[in-house]
């Protein structure tokens, strides 16, 4: 197991405009196996992974499927509880939180998922679904609740005499709205976005990124939105994390990093997106081999195996997530 | 970066039209023609056996020797028994005492499983196996040799049956419902539920088990018949609930020995009331299931 910790020079917890600060996170899922369930070994979903959300703004997290980015989004809210490391809210460590705390403090974190069709209680009308959350919090009477109910409704699009259908009476586009709709209902300060147009067809998806900009913008809501589309994230993000099989290999500014990607993985992701002009023809890097299995991740730089500048050094060595330009952290020994 | 399709952000319109509320499952229901069915039929029944003895107030218990074993007449409507008793009036009576029996061994046997496998599947983990392995022991037992334990060790009466009944039949209902709550506590909207600060009490009462009802349904309304005919069975064995009081399940198993003497009117009678029951319960359980599953709902 890697001990070397990826670290960021940024103090965690005190700035008051940074809204989430998340160090060191790791998550890893036990293999059983064999006649008693024995752990057998572990998966290592996240590991390490550090990065700092300001208020207001949006951290795109971008990496190919099984890198761990959703795991990180569900650790961050606790939904899947973090095998270590610690996530700060507001400058207060979430992790150790009693149940009855956290429960709480989801007034003020919400989530959004991929599957509009899965994420909505099939029993439930879209009016019980949208007041579940004001009644679990105890907020208002059932007049002030109906009430808040049809400004929701108003405020994703929808309109009030959808109240009363079900969740199949509707599209993917307009499902995906009431799940807007539901993270909003207690005004959260931090919404976790996991692939929320990934199963959208194109024209909807930019309807849906439109209406959560301009519900950012609306209730100054921080977005840590996590994609594989990187149009997608580009579009959203205010600044742009890559992660590689459990860790997360550089963060920057959105037009930084797609300008001018320092890590090779992140170099070699970006020039997946094609350019919008038949004459240019752009570079494409193709990486060797498969992502390796998180069960057994490689040893020092987990791109190392693939990595186009390996040395010796990344064998061995674990790099950390270092500042190499202003605002622009990369974990790689050479850039 | 703006992508082409940004001016499309208006929400689309809806063509559809508001539609009443709260009492569309119900409409949904009763435009179901098997619901209708289903509710007559076992209404008739129901009235046949509880208010049917007012109107053919014939003793059940009378003795006639000098008729035993007639076929139906003007006198006797369905015939009497090898005692020479009025079959009408027993299967009036008898019909009482099964219909209850009937209903309250599988409403208690879908309640303590539909509970059980609740927790079950919810929790998870050491609890989990747990519960399960004492279902799987309490499967193993026979449950012919637990009734007769039980028939053996009390007196039986009818609330004894409807506890014994129920006993020996909510494994199925809880392994049932365990498995469907382990899929669907894995859901989206359940995990939802949880990031909104939920409580594992709501989880499981406003989310899991509206959606297991559907199944539950459906093998409640299988257990009205097997407990009706599990009574049977005990009588056959003479342990079910003691004469003279008539149930079907009792007449059923009594004609078994007249068979051969082609008595008839004592077999189809019993029979086709527990089939018919068996039926009717069954079309308004999955009327019910097609109604209030919002999915399957026309």
């Amino acid at each position: 197991m890697s001990v070397v910790q990826t670290k960021t020079a940024s103090p965690p917890a005190h700035d008051p405009e940074v809204l989430l600060s998340v160090r060191n996170l790791t998550k890893y899922f036990p293999i059983t196996g064999g006649l008693f369930s024995r752990t057998v070994g572990h998966v290592k979903a996240v590991d390490g992974v550090s990065f700092d959300i300001r208020r207001g703004e949006t951290l795109g997290l971008v990496g190919e499927s099984g890198c761990g980015k959703t795991t990180t989004g569900r650790a961050v809210l606790r939904l899947v509880e973090p095998t270590s490391g610690q996530v700060f809210f507001e400058g207060r460590d979430i992790v150790p939180l009693p149940k009855r705390e956290m429960r709480a403090l989801r007034r003020e974190m919400q989530i959004v998922f991929q599957d509009p069709f899965g994420s909505l209680n099939p029993r439930m009308s879209v009016g019980e679904i949208l007041e579940e959350p004001l009644i679990i919090h105890r907020v208002g009477n059932r007049q002030e609740r109906q009430q808040r109910v049809r400004e929701l409704l108003d405020v994703v699009g929808l309109a009030s005499y959808h109240i009363r259908r079900y969740p199949h009476e509707f599209s993917g586009g307009q499902r995906q709205r009431i799940g807007i709709a539901r993270a909003l209902a207690l005004n959260p300060k931090l919404v976790v976005a996991d692939e929320p147009v990934s199963a959208l067809d194109v024209s909807i998806q930019s309807q849906i990124l439109n209406l959560m900009e301009d519900l950012q913008r609306e209730f100054g809501l921080t977005y840590l939105f996590i994609a594989h589309g990187l149009n997608v994230i580009r579009h959203i993000s205010d600044r742009v994390g890559v992660m590689y099989l459990g860790a997360m290999v550089e963060i920057a500014d959105a037009d930084e990093i797609y300008r001018q990607p320092l890590h090779p993985y992140t170099e070699a992701l970006f020039s997946a997106i094609p350019i919008p002009n038949p004459t240019v023809k752009r570079e494409r890097i193709i990486l060797q081999g498969d992502v390796p299995s998180p069960v057994n991740p490689p040893s020092g730089c987990r791109f190392h195996t693939r990595c186009p500048i390996a040395q010796e050094q990344c064998r061995v060595e674990r790099p950390a997530l270092k500042e190499s330009r202003p605002g622009h952290w990369v974990a790689c020994h050479f850039r | 970066m703006a992508t082409p399709e940004a001016h499309l952000s208006s929400p689309p319109s809806l063509p559809l039209v508001e539609r009443e509320g709260p009492s569309r499952e119900w409409k949904t229901f009763w435009s179901n023609p098997l619901a209708w069915i289903g509710t007559i039929l076992l209404t008739l029944i129901i009235l046949f056996s509880f208010v049917g003895p007012v109107f053919y107030p014939a003793s059940p218990y009378t003795p006639h020797l000098n008729a035993a074993l007639a076929p139906p007449s003007a006198a006797f409507p369905l015939g009497t028994d090898s005692l020479g008793r009025n079959n009408l009036s027993r299967l009036m009576i008898g019909g009482q005492l099964s219909l209850e029996v009937g209903f309250a061994a599988a409403f208690v046997s879908m309640v303590i499983g539909v509970g059980y496998g609740l927790v079950s599947g919810f929790v998870g983990g050491v609890l989990d196996a747990v519960l399960m392995r004492v279902v799987d022991v309490l499967y193993s037992i026979p449950s012919l040799f637990f009734l007769l334990f039980i028939d053996s060790v009390f007196k039986p009466n009818a609330v004894l049956l409807v506890f014994v009944i129920a006993m020996v039949s909510w494994f199925g209902v809880a392994r049932l419902v365990r498995g469907e709550v382990l899929s669907l506590k894995r859901r989206d909207y359940v995990e939802a539920a949880h990031a909104l600060g939920a409580s594992n009490g709501r989880i499981m009462l406003r989310h899991l088990l509206p959606n297991v009802m559907g199944v539950v349904l459906v093998s409640t309304t299988l257990q009205v018949a097997n407990a009706i005919l599990t009574v049977a069975g005990l009588s056959f064995l003479g342990l079910g609930l003691p004469p003279p009081t008539p149930n079907w399940g009792q007449m059923l198993s009594d004609s078994m020995n007249y068979m051969f003497q082609n008595a008839w009117w004592l077999i189809y009678p019993p029979g086709f009331a527990i089939l018919f029951v068996e039926l009717c319960v069954n079309f308004i359980g999955v009327s019910l299931h097609q109604a209030f599953d919002p999915r399957l709902r026309r």
